[in-house]
């Protein structure tokens, strides 16, 4: 490897040998490919002209405060997921390889694979746990439509983390034709890097965006965390200004039981899908369900670095329960118009309690994806 | 001298044959005496998995096998006690762990724990070599041997740093992919060679090992040994005559002589 992979402790490469090779192969890809200005010409045409970049900032009008929204939910497939997913399928091609493998939770994912899979000429299959291809039939016809193959995962749980685990074991096998189109800024190095550095242009964009519209920095930057792709690459260009970076993590029905996804609030260090992180876990070190009302969150480890922004100080890290996730995702409904992904509204709920706090804060916030997927599941929870 | 050393000493040419189970699969009483039958059938060597809840490298009857122990209650120290009492009744027989790095680092002393209940090696399944360092040394202050896993796609350097940082044996994967019964294995006698070259500890082949036929094509190959894993386990799933299948397997490998390594 060439670079470190390591955020402080946090990090590394931890996979059984076999696949060292497939992450040493892509790691030179992309930093090959981080040079070659072909490669970001073409990167720069995809997302302005198939994907629909830069995406708008939208002050809100009606919800208090000073509240923009960085509007991801605006992008081709529904969320900043498309961001990462053309690069890493540019880099998949640049390598040779002619199939892409995917997990996904409620799907967004799968379907931005799906989306460059049918565009870049890939076979694309999309492991996704058993239990949510039940709880998202739409997302699994939607990739079905554009080519893909979804398999479900009926190991573990079912869930998110079993996806994964199946894709390694798929990708431990088969590394030679297909690459491994990790969805969030988790995973063995390169992966947690590689994935800031494609998701970085959120953050690019609304800092330049912030300072066109309201001539200024803003005073704190929300984002929901679960892998943590949409909150890294909304911070990352923030690093280094006066600027509050605050991820929110799904708090489920409440962090004093074990129904939740905090894992950078109730975590202990650990190591899960090839990096050391923190992560939810009993005494012996056995991974624990997790829950939340947004299946993108519904995670039992986190993205390396945002482990370290934690443990360094430099960001905060707070949690949002489904309760107060699902009222932030009706306000913005009725009073702004906007239908956001139940993780977004995680990070909607905690700038309104910042805003509430700090009336004359201007606070932007990740609006990571829209809430076409969730709007049966509101129906049930909210009709 | 290791129990490993010694187990390859008393072996001479021929190959020592590893059986793998899952600890507490499907309840501690019941794998307490499936290891007896593995030695009743005539293992040299017995690799125990410790279950963990996300087994990526491994396939559908390894992980049944785990999730079967974890539904029965099997904790870490329930392992630890198995392979205590294991040692009791068998004082010679070397005994190797094969988990998950997660449940190494979560237990304070996993090592030490594993020395004092009398097991010999350790392989951490995704611990590759490029992060091995600090579990090496670790297992070695405790007087555990770290076994690491080269396998077919593993570049020179990195089967260097393999011989360098393994001491038990060298656990060669036949094939790439997950652990299973379905495909053999490619038993190339390149990889054996190599290690052999860089003075690695006896490779030994897992990963595809279920009959007589691949027992014989991984000596051929210049194995000093077999790891049959899955074979067994679903044989015991099953109910079926585990100490009659590790003998038919054992006989393999008295068949023929394999290369005097060193």
């Amino acid at each position: 490897m060439r670079l470190s992979g390591r955020f402080g402790r946090f990090g590394g490469c931890y996979v059984p040998e076999i696949l060292v090779p497939a992450l040493e192969q892509l790691e030179a890809a992309f930093l090959d490919a981080q040079d070659d200005p072909a490669f970001a010409a073409e990167l720069n045409d995809l997302l302005a002209n198939y994907a629909g970049r830069p995406t708008p900032l939208t002050r809100c009008r009606n919800l208090p405060g000073n509240i923009y929204l960085k509007r991801e939910d605006l992008l081709h497939g529904g969320a900043h997921k498309t961001n990462q997913v053309l690069a890493q399928a540019l880099l998949a091609r640049r390598m040779g390889k002619t199939r892409l493998i995917a997990e996904t939770g409620a799907g967004q994912h799968g379907v931005a694979t799906a989306i460059a899979g049918a565009l870049l000429g890939f076979d694309t299959v999309i492991y996704m746990g058993a239990e949510d291809v039940e709880r998202q039939k739409l997302n699994v016809f939607r990739m079905e439509l554009m080519g893909a193959t979804v398999v479900p995962v009926e190991a573990g749980g079912r869930t998110l983390k079993d996806a994964i685990n199946e894709a390694l074991r798929d990708w431990s096998a088969s590394f030679e034709t297909t690459h491994y189109l990790l969805g969030t800024a988790a995973g063995p190095h390169p992966f947690p890097t590689m994935v800031r550095e494609f998701q970085r242009v959120i953050g690019r964009e609304a800092r330049a965006q912030m300072l066109d519209q309201l001539g200024q920095l803003p005073d704190a930057v929300v984002a929901c965390v679960g892998g943590g792709s949409n909150a890294i690459g909304l911070f990352a260009d923030f690093f280094d200004d006066d600027v509050r970076l605050i991820g929110v993590e799904a708090a489920g029905k409440g962090l004093h039981g074990d129904e939740h996804g905090a894992t950078l609030l109730c975590g202990t260090p650990g190591i899960l899908h090839g990096a050391e992180t923190l992560v939810l876990e009993d005494d012996d070190g056995q991974i624990a369900d997790t829950w939340s009302v947004s299946a993108g969150l519904d995670y039992p480890a986190v993205g390396p670095e945002h482990a370290f922004l934690k443990e360094s100080g430099r960001a905060e890290y707070v949690g949002a329960t489904d309760t107060e996730a699902l009222a932030a995702f009706k306000l913005l409904a009725e009073q702004e118009g906007i239908l956001c992904a139940f993780e977004s509204a995680h990070a909607i709920a905690h700038a309104l309690k910042l805003a509430e706090a700090e009336p004359d804060s201007a606070i932007l916030v990740g609006l990571s994806g829209r809430g076409d997927k969730d709007v049966s599941q509101a129906q049930a929870l909210l009709g | 001298m290791s129990r490993y050393a010694a187990m390859f000493e008393r072996l001479g040419g021929e190959g020592a044959f590893g059986a793998f189970v899952m600890l507490g699969d499907p309840d501690l009483q019941s794998s307490a005496r499936l290891l007896d039958a593995l030695v009743e059938g005539g293992a040299d060597m017995i690799e125990v998995g410790i279950p963990f809840s996300d087994p990526i490298a491994d396939g559908p009857v390894i992980q049944a096998a785990a999730q079967r122990a974890l539904a029965a209650g099997v904790r870490v120290g329930d392992c630890f006690e198995l392979i205590a009492r294991f040692r009791e009744r068998h004082a010679d027989v070397p005994v190797g762990i094969l988990t998950y790095a997660n449940l190494v680092v979560a237990r304070g002393g996993f090592m030490r724990d594993a020395a004092e209940a009398g097991a010999d090696s350790l392989l951490i399944a995704d611990v590759p070599t490029i992060e091995a360092e600090r579990f090496t040394q670790e297992m070695t202050q405790a007087g555990i041997e770290p076994v690491l896993i080269a396998a077919g796609n593993t570049p020179d350097a990195a089967l260097r740093r393999i011989a360098g940082l393994s001491k038990a044996y060298t656990y060669c994967a036949s094939r790439a992919g997950i652990t299973g019964t379905h495909a053999g294995g490619q038993f190339d006698s390149a990889i054996t060679a190599k290690l052999r070259r860089f003075g690695a500890p006896p490779p030994v082949f897992g990963f595809g090992i279920s009959t007589p036929e691949h027992v014989r094509a991984a000596l051929d190959a210049g194995a000093r040994g077999v790891i049959c894993g899955s074979a067994i386990v679903d044989c015991a799933a099953r109910g079926g005559d585990v100490a009659g299948l590790v003998r038919t397997l054992k006989a393999a490998t008295r068949e023929r002589l394999a290369p005097a390594m060193n």
